[in-house]
Order: structure tokens, then sequence, then C-alpha cells
């Protein structure tokens, strides 16, 4: 931020709003769409993601909201569909109207999730526009739960894509094998598995909210 | 963000084993990072706003109006913004299984609500004033009384998941969630603001809440 832009926030006293826990109640106000659905049942192409939610004892986290948001297999991101002064750039898909790119799913009794979709596409790093590095298909994750003051952040990429993968500038910036191993999901049993650790030695890399 | 609390905060104890233990990498400002979900009038409904009248009778408990206008770290409104909200009852229990805290549930309260912003990023809900409840944390610990607030802002980065509080609530200075923002100014733009501007005659107390959501990768240029 330049000098500039931290005196007119200052004249403006706007403070950004900080973010509190969800709580273990967060199912109240965000069931309505958390039914894991990005795409409808029977969609061509439909995957299923699934795994498990875990602390750093090890204990299942039965109570954890995790939001999915990607792109499309084709087009990645357009223009806002909202109204004016929305801003903001919204998922495309050609397969699929009304198409979002976004859903949410709460861990069950036991712990675990799961979700509903189409592949990601690859997607420009940065503007498309001025950017021709790309990074290879992925799924961003934000989890919501009792415990954490503010949201955690990861990444989900496939197992069946060696060749982006490794060109991905993400995965290539995580040094450690086992600790890249942890951003991809794995094919299992007719669909793709990736559990969640909070916190330990097999603790999932999350990046800055 | 650094006004944000940090992931362990001992006092919190749940953040123990749920905080991440080791350094958190850093996403580059790709197409995912700079997008995000967008919300409709398809996704909230004339009486997701009021609170008070989503059963058959009224709730039990003081009726208020709480709204605020939605802003961006630029100070521009965010218009068209979904707004969530969920909270206890008046007697301070969550229409939730997990609650088990022995204060009457009211059949006439589930304690959920959505709207979106309008053009000028002002949202407006009427509700229930929540009860303090207590919670496990520690010896005699009640949280003071809360509404819990979700927002999406302009992209994945922005996304802001918070709680308002009430002024002059005495259980503020005990609540470890309220006490592990560190910033004096950033916890106090948490609580709301009492505002007779609001407030409707013979009806309900008026609270305003503003909201700043000011994402990590938000640019300060035109919109699009
Ligand atoms: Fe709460």
């Amino acid at each position: 931020m330049t000098t500039t832009e931290a005196q007119e926030e200052d004249l403006l006293g706007l403070v950004a709003t900080p973010s509190q826990t969800a709580g273990p109640y967060l199912s109240i106000g965000t069931q309505w769409n958390a039914n894991g659905r990005a795409v409808p049942e029977g969609t061509p192409g439909e995957i299923r993601l699934s795994g498990s939610v875990t602390d750093g004892a090890g204990v299942a986290v039965t109570d954890a909201l995790l939001e999915f948001w990607q792109a499309g297999p084709d087009v990645g991101f357009g223009a806002g569909s909202g109204p004016p002064g929305r801003g903001v750039q919204a998922a495309r898909w050609t397969g699929w109207t009304a198409w979002t790119g976004f859903t949410r799913a709460l861990t069950n009794a036991d712990g675990r999730y799961s979700m509903w979709t189409v592949k990601p596409g690859a997607t420009a790093l940065g503007d498309a526009a001025v950017s021709s590095e790309m990074e290879a298909p992925h799924i961003n994750v934000s989890i919501f739960a009792r415990g954490l003051l503010q949201r955690l952040v990861t990444r989900i990429y496939f197992g069946d894509e060696a060749e982006r993968n490794g060109a991905d500038p993400v995965l290539r910036g995580v040094a450690d094998a086992n600790e890249r191993a942890r951003l991809v999901a794995t094919w299992i049993d007719g669909g793709y598995r990736f559990d969640i650790r909070l916190q330990g030695e097999e603790e999932t890399p999350f990046f800055v909210p | 963000m650094t006004l944000d609390p940090p992931y362990l905060y001992p006092d919190y104890r749940s953040t123990l084993t749920r905080a991440p233990s080791k350094p958190l990498l850093t996403l580059p400002a790709g197409a995912t990072e700079l997008s995000g979900p967008v919300f409709g009038e398809r996704h909230v409904g004339a009486a997701a706003a009021d609170l008070t009248r989503q059963g058959d009778g009224e709730p039990i408990g003081e009726r208020i109006v709480v709204h605020g206008r939605v802003l961006d770290a630029a100070g521009r409104p965010l218009a068209g913004q979904l707004v969530e909200i969920w909270q206890a009852n008046a007697a301070g229990r969550y229409a939730h299984d997990v609650d088990r805290h022995p204060a009457p549930l009211d059949p006439n309260f589930a304690g959920a609500g959505r709207c979106l912003t309008d053009g000028d990023g002002i949202y407006r809900f009427v509700t229930i004033k929540p009860g303090e409840y207590p919670w496990r944390n520690h010896p005699n610990a009640w949280r003071p009384a809360h509404i819990h607030f979700s927002l999406f802002g302009r992209s994945f980065m922005s996304r802001l998941v918070t709680q308002m509080y009430f002024p002059g609530d005495p259980l503020l200075a005990f609540d470890p969630m309220y006490q592990s923002i560190r910033d004096r100014k950033a916890a106090e733009a948490l609580v709301a603001t009492f505002e007779l501007a609001s407030t409707v005659e013979e009806w309900a107390l008026g609270y305003r809440f503003d909201i700043v959501v000011a994402g990590r990768y938000d640019t300060p240029t035109e919109e699009s």
C-alpha cells in the first residue's frame, strides 16, 4: 500500500472488519446451500470428491463447513452476472448456463465431506490477457469451524494431472514432496479423495487467507 | 490481514488442536483468487431478511433492526452482496442439535437470515436480540450477545465470516474470541452502534453495523 492510499484510508476512517470464528453452529446459517453439489446429479463429466477432516489430536472434525470455488472445464472466469457495481469475476462454463463454480459441504458425524462437480480446466495465472503462465486444474477451498478464528485456505489438485501439476507455479513452490502430495486428490473407488488435517505431522498445506 | 486474530490463541481452547502449526504458503493472484461467487435474488427470498416472520407466530424477545453498509477496502459500496446471519434466540439457545444449553428453544425462531445489499451497499435485517450463553471454554465462560455474519466480498480472497456484538456488553472484556483481536480499533469495529435514526417507533430498536470486506488482492482500480 502506498502512503497516499494509507492516508486516504485514514481519512475515510476505514478499518478492515476482522474475522471471528464461525463457531459450532455455522450450519444454521449456511445449510440452505450446503448440499455439496456444484452440478446437478447426472451432469456429464460429473466427479465426486470426498474425504475426512481431522484435527491435531486425530479427532474427526464434525462441525466444519467447506466451501469450494473453481473454474469450469473450459472458460474459467468472466465478467460478473450480478447487479451493476458487483464488480466480481464470476465462474463460466459453456456446458451449463447455471454453473456458479461454487458449492458448500458440511462435515458429517464422522468428520467426512462429499462434493460433486466437474473437473476444472487449467487457468491463467493472473490476468489472462497479459499472462501466458498457466496453473494446473485446481479447486480453492475455505474451511470454517469452531476453533478457527479465521478461515483456512487450501487447494485441491488432481492426481491424474502429473504433467500439468509438475508445471504448476504453486505446487512448484512447495519444496517438500510429501507436503506437495497433500495438495493432490487421489483417485480411489470411482472418485477423488482429499483428506484434510488441520494440524500436526501430516498437516495439509494451508495458504494465507 | 494483520488485523485478523491469530489461528493459535490458547485462551480460546479449541484453537489448540485446530490451528495450523506450519508456516502458511502464499497463493498467487491467479484467476481463481481474483474471482468469486455471485449471488442473486433467487438465493434469498423476501422472508429471509426478517427473522421474526419465519415461524407461525412471533418469536419471544426484544425486536431489533440491524442494518449497515458493506464497503470494500477502498470505501466503495458493495452492491448485490450476499449477507448471511445466524444467531441464538432471546434465551441464548441455538436451534441446533449440538447446543445443550438448558434454555428454552423458541418454536418461532430458527435464527438464520440472509439478504442482498442494495445499490448503495446497504443491508437490513429485522430480528430478535440474541441472548448471552455459556460455553465450556473456561470456568463460568459466557459469550457476549452476538450475531454471526458471513460475506463474500469481491473475490475468493475477500471471504469474511465474523460476529457482530452489542454496545456496552460487559462480557466483551472476558471473551477470548473478541479479545483475540489485538488491535483495539479493529475489535471495536465489531461492536454495533445503537442508532435512534433506524429505531422504529413503538416497534424495534435500531443498531448499525458497517462492514469493510477488505480482500488481500483487492485492487484500488475501477471495478469492471
Ligand atoms: Fe455464536
